[in-house]
C-alpha cells in the first residue's frame, strides 16, 4: 500500500477512519487540534463519516458515546485537559461499557508548551480502568488507533490512546492498509447502559471481573517487545512511547543493547514486566509525563534487592520533557561533542498578541478603565487573550481552566470585591462560559463580563465558534442578563476614549453587566483575503 | 546517509513551508524521515523551530540530539544563534542577515552576525532583499532553502519540484517569485 506524510495526529485519524470510522468530535485544543482538522478534511473529501467540533470536550465524549450506543464506531478527541472536561462522562462510560468501538484520544503535553499543567492521562486509565495504547511512532499510531476498535468491541468497553506532543506534532512517512467499512446501525443494552444503582453494581462488578483479561490481552500484544539480553544482567530498560525512541536513539553504535521492555499498552503487562525485573539487577524506567510505570514498580517498599532508577529516584526531572540527551545521561552515556553555546546573551521571543490585535485594544481601555480602583482583579479564561497576562499588557490576573473567568468573578463578588472583572473569548464562553453567566444572572451578582467576540477559537488555528455574533447577544440576553446592561464595544484605537467609558459604566453599576468586544481576529480576516 | 536539520525562524515566517518542501523531497527520494514541529501558543510572533531528521535508515528519535545537527537553516539571524549546541563540530549555519525586531531588547545586529560567523561553517545571505528581487518579501523562506541547498542531502529536482507543488495552487505570479527566490538563494551562497 501506499507511503503517506502525516502528524502523529494524523496517523491516528487516518487509522480510525480505516477502521471504519462513522462519526469523530472534539474540542480544539494544542496538541490534539490536528487530529480532528484532519478527519474534518477527510470527511469532506469523502463524505463517508460525520466530523465535527464539538461545544466542548464533555459534549464531544457524549456525542461519541451516543454513535457507539448506536453500533457504530466513533472517536473523541482532546489535550489532557479536554479529558477532565469530559472526565463524567468518560468515568461512567467505563461502567456502561462501549457498543460499537469506541476510541478517546488524549493527547499530553509534558513540558507544558501550550498548557497549564502536566497532567498524564495514564493515570485516568486506571482510574477508569479501561484498555489503552501509547504509540512510540507514526505507523504505530496508524496502526494501533484501528486496532483499537477491535479491542474496545471485544472488551465491549472505550478503548484510550494516550500521546504526547512530540509525537502529536512530528511528522513521517506512514504505510497505509485497505480500510474497513462502517459498522450497522445496532442499538440494544438499555440495562447496561442505564446506570441506576442496581443497574451500575452489575456493570461495575463486570469491569473488575475484566481485568485480568486486558493485562493477559497487554501481555500478548505485540506492541510490546520484551528482549533479554543473556550476557549482561547489570541493567533493564523499561521504555514507553517516545521514551523508548530516546533509549534507541541514545544506544544508536552500540554492539549490544541492556534487556529491555518497550511498553505500549495499559493495564501493563505484569508478566513481561516480571521477566525483565527478574533478569537484572537494576531497571531504568524511561517514560515522558509522571512517573507512572515506575511508580507502580516500587510501590511503598521498592523492590527487594533490584534498583529502580526513573524520575522518583532523581535520575530524570521530575517535570518537564523527556529528551534525547536526558535519557542519553540517565544510560551513563557522554554527551555528544558539539559547538558550545552562543555566548552572546539571548533575548527570548515570548509568544504574543498578533499586530493589530482587537485583543490589544480591549486591555488597553480595560487598563484605563481599571486605573482609579485599587484592588480589583481580572479574571482572564484560555485563549489567546490570556497573553494580556504579560507585558504591555499586564491587563488579567488569573487563567484557570476553560470557562472559570465567569465563576470566579462571580466567587470574588460574592465575598465583596469589587470591582470584579471577568474577559473571556467567545468559543470559551460557549465552552463553559453559559452556565455560570446563568447562575450570576440569578443572583444579579456585581461583576462585569466582557466577551471578547473575535469570531473564532483563534488559538489553536481558527476553528469555528458557536457561539458569536447576533447568536451571542441573544444567548446572553437568554440568560437572564439585563437588556441595558448588555453592551456592544468595538476595539479599535480611533474608540478607546468611547469604550473606556462604556467599561467604567458598567463596572459602576452594581450588578451584572456583560459587555461583547466584537472585532474579527486579524488572523482570520487575513486568511479570508489570500 | 543522514542529515540532521534545526529549522529555525519566528512563527510567520514559512518556517513550516521549508519542512514541507524538504519533507516531501524526502519522501520522493524514499528517506526516512522525521520531523518534529511547534503548533499553538509558540506560533504567535514567538521562537518557532523544527527538528528534520533525513536518514537511509530507520529513525529513533524525533528530537535531534545536542551534537548530531548537521545544519542550522534560520530565516531570522538570532534564532539561529539558540540552537547552536545541537550543532555538531563541523556543522554548518545557513540563515538570514535580517532581522525580525519584535521584541524590546533585540541586540545589536553586528554583535549578533558576528556570533553567526562562529560557527565552525556559514552562509549569511540579505534574504530580505532577495526576497523583494524576487518578486515578494513573504519568499525569505525559499530564499533561505535556495542558501542551503547545495549543503542538503536533497536532490536539486526534488527540492524543485515540491516547491513547484507547494506554490503552483497560488498563481503564477507566486509560483515565478518563489522559484526565483530559490535561485538567487542558491547564487547567494556560492558568493557567501
Amino acid at each position: 500500500m501506499s507511503r503517506q506524510i502525516l502528524l502523529g495526529d494524523e496517523a491516528i485519524a487516518l487509522g480510525a477512519v480505516h477502521a471504519g470510522l462513522s462519526a469523530g468530535y472534539s474540542y480544539p485544543g494544542t496538541p490534539a487540534s490536528e487530529i480532528m482538522e484532519y478527519l474534518i478534511r477527510l470527511a469532506g473529501e469523502t463524505k463517508a463519516f460525520t466530523a465535527v467540533w464539538s461545544v466542548n470536550e464533555k459534549v464531544a465524549y457524549e456525542e461519541a458515546l451516543g454513535a457507539s450506543f448506536a453500533g457504530k464506531r466513533a472517536l473523541v478527541s482532546f489535550k489532557h485537559v479536554g479529558l477532565n472536561v469530559a472526565a463524567d462522562p468518560f468515568m461512567n462510560s467505563a461502567v456502561t461499557g462501549a457498543n460499537g468501538g469506541l476510541l478517546v484520544v488524549s493527547a499530553d503535553d509534558p513540558g507544558m508548551h501550550s498548557s497549564q499543567n502536566e497532567q498524564d492521562s495514564r493515570y485516568y486509565v486506571q482510574f477508569a480502568q479501561i484498555f489503552a495504547y501509547e504509540p512510540s511512532d507514526h505507523q504505530e499510531a496508524y496502526d494501533m488507533a484501528r486496532e483499537a476498535f477491535d479491542v474496545s468491541e471485544r472488551f465491549g468497553l472505550p478503548v484510550l490512546m494516550r500521546l504526547v506532543t512530540r509525537l502529536a506534532h512530528s511528522r513521517s512517512p506512514v504505510e497505509i492498509r485497505e480500510p474497513r467499512g462502517p459498522n450497522e446501525l445496532r442499538t440494544g443494552a438499555a440495562k447496561d447502559w442505564t446506570l441506576l444503582p442496581v443497574n451500575a453494581r452489575r456493570r461495575f462488578a463486570l469491569l473488575l471481573d475484566r481485568q485480568p483479561e486486558m493485562v493477559r490481552f497487554s501481555e500478548e500484544s505485540p506492541f510490546n517487545v520484551l528482549k533479554l539480553n543473556a550476557s549482561d544482567r547489570s541493567l533493564g530498560v523499561i521504555a514507553s512511547g517516545v521514551g523508548y525512541n530516546y533509549f534507541r536513539e541514545a544506544m544508536k553504535g552500540e554492539a549490544a543493547l541492556p534487556s529491555f521492555l518497550k511498553v505500549s499498552t495499559y493495564p501493563l503487562p505484569e508478566g513481561l514486566i516480571r521477566k525483565l525485573v527478574g533478569h537484572v539487577d537494576a531497571v531504568l524506567v524511561v517514560e515522558d509525563g509522571y512517573p507512572f510505570i515506575e511508580r507502580q514498580l516500587k510501590g511503598f517498599f521498592g523492590i527487594a534487592g533490584k534498583t529502580v532508577l526513573g524520575k522518583l529516584s532523581g535520575v530524570f526531572p521530575v517535570t518537564g520533557e523527556l529528551s534525547p540527551d536526558n535519557v542519553r545521561r540517565a544510560l551513563g552515556r557522554d554527551p555528544l561533542p558539539a559547538v558550545a553555546a552562543s555566548v552572546l546573551p539571548l533575548s527570548g521571543r515570548p509568544p504574543q498578541l498578533c499586530v493589530g490585535c482587537s485583543h490589544a485594544d480591549t486591555f488597553k481601555a480595560l487598563n484605563k478603565a481599571l486605573e482609579n480602583y485599587s484592588g480589583s482583579n481580572v479574571f482572564s479564561d484560555i485563549g489567546c487573550y490570556t497573553l494580556g497576562a504579560l507585558p504591555p499588557y499586564n491587563a488579567v490576573q488569573t487563567g484557570v481552566c476553560m470557562g472559570a473567568s465567569v465563576s470566579m468573578a462571580r466567587g470574588a463578588s460574592d465575598v465583596g470585591l469589587h470591582p470584579a472583572v471577568s474577559v473571556i473569548g467567545d468559543s470559551t464562553f460557549a465552552h463553559s462560559g453559559i452556565t455560570p453567566l446563568l447562575g450570576a444572572a440569578h443572583a444579579d451578582t456585581n461583576m462585569t463580563v466582557i466577551v471578547l467576540d473575535n469570531a473564532t477559537t483563534a488559538m489553536t488555528g481558527g476553528q469555528p465558534s458557536y457561539g458569536t455574533g447576533e447568536r451571542l447577544l441573544r444567548i446572553i440576553e437568554g440568560v437572564g442578563v439585563p437588556k441595558e446592561h448588555i453592551r456592544t464595544i468595538e476595539p479599535l484605537p480611533k474608540n478607546h476614549e468611547k469604550n473606556i467609558q462604556v467599561i467604567k459604566e458598567e463596572i459602576e453599576h452594581r450588578g451584572l453587566s456583560v459587555i461583547v468586544a466584537v472585532r474579527e481576529c486579524v488572523q482570520e480576516q487575513r486568511k479570508k483575503r489570500s | 546517509m543522514k542529515q540532521d536539520i534545526i529549522l529555525a525562524g519566528v512563527g510567520g515566517q514559512g518556517i513550516l513551508s521549508i519542512a514541507y518542501v524538504i519533507d516531501n523531497a524526502a519522501l520522493a527520494e524514499g528517506l526516512f524521515f522525521k520531523q518534529a514541529e511547534v503548533h499553538g501558543m509558540a506560533r504567535r510572533g514567538g521562537a518557532v523551530q523544527s527538528h528534520m531528521r533525513l536518514s537511509n535508515d530507520a529513525i529513533w528519535s524525533d528530537l535531534i540530539p545536542k551534537g548530531e545537527a548537521d545544519m542550522i537553516l534560520s530565516v531570522e539571524p538570532l534564532e539561529a544563534l539558540r540552537y547552536f549546541e545541537y550543532l555538531r563540530p563541523g556543522g554548518i549555519v545557513v540563515t538570514s542577515s535580517t532581522p525580525y525586531r519584535n521584541i524590546p531588547d533585540y541586540p545589536d545586529i553586528d554583535r549578533v552576525l558576528e556570533a553567526v560567523r562562529k560557527a565552525p561553517r556559514c552562509v549569511v545571505v540579505d534574504s530580505e532583499k532577495l526576497a523583494r528581487e524576487a518578486g515578494t518579501v513573504r519568499a525569505q523562506n525559499i530564499v533561505l532553502l535556495g542558501a542551503a541547498a547545495a549543503s542538503l542531502i536533497l536532490k536539486d529536482a526534488s527540492l524543485l519540484l515540491t516547491i513547484d507543488a507547494l506554490f503552483r495552487g497560488r498563481g503564477a505570479t507566486v509560483l515565478e517569485a518563489n522559484l526565483k527566490a530559490y535561485e538567487l538563494g542558491k547564487k547567494a551562497a556560492l558568493g557567501a
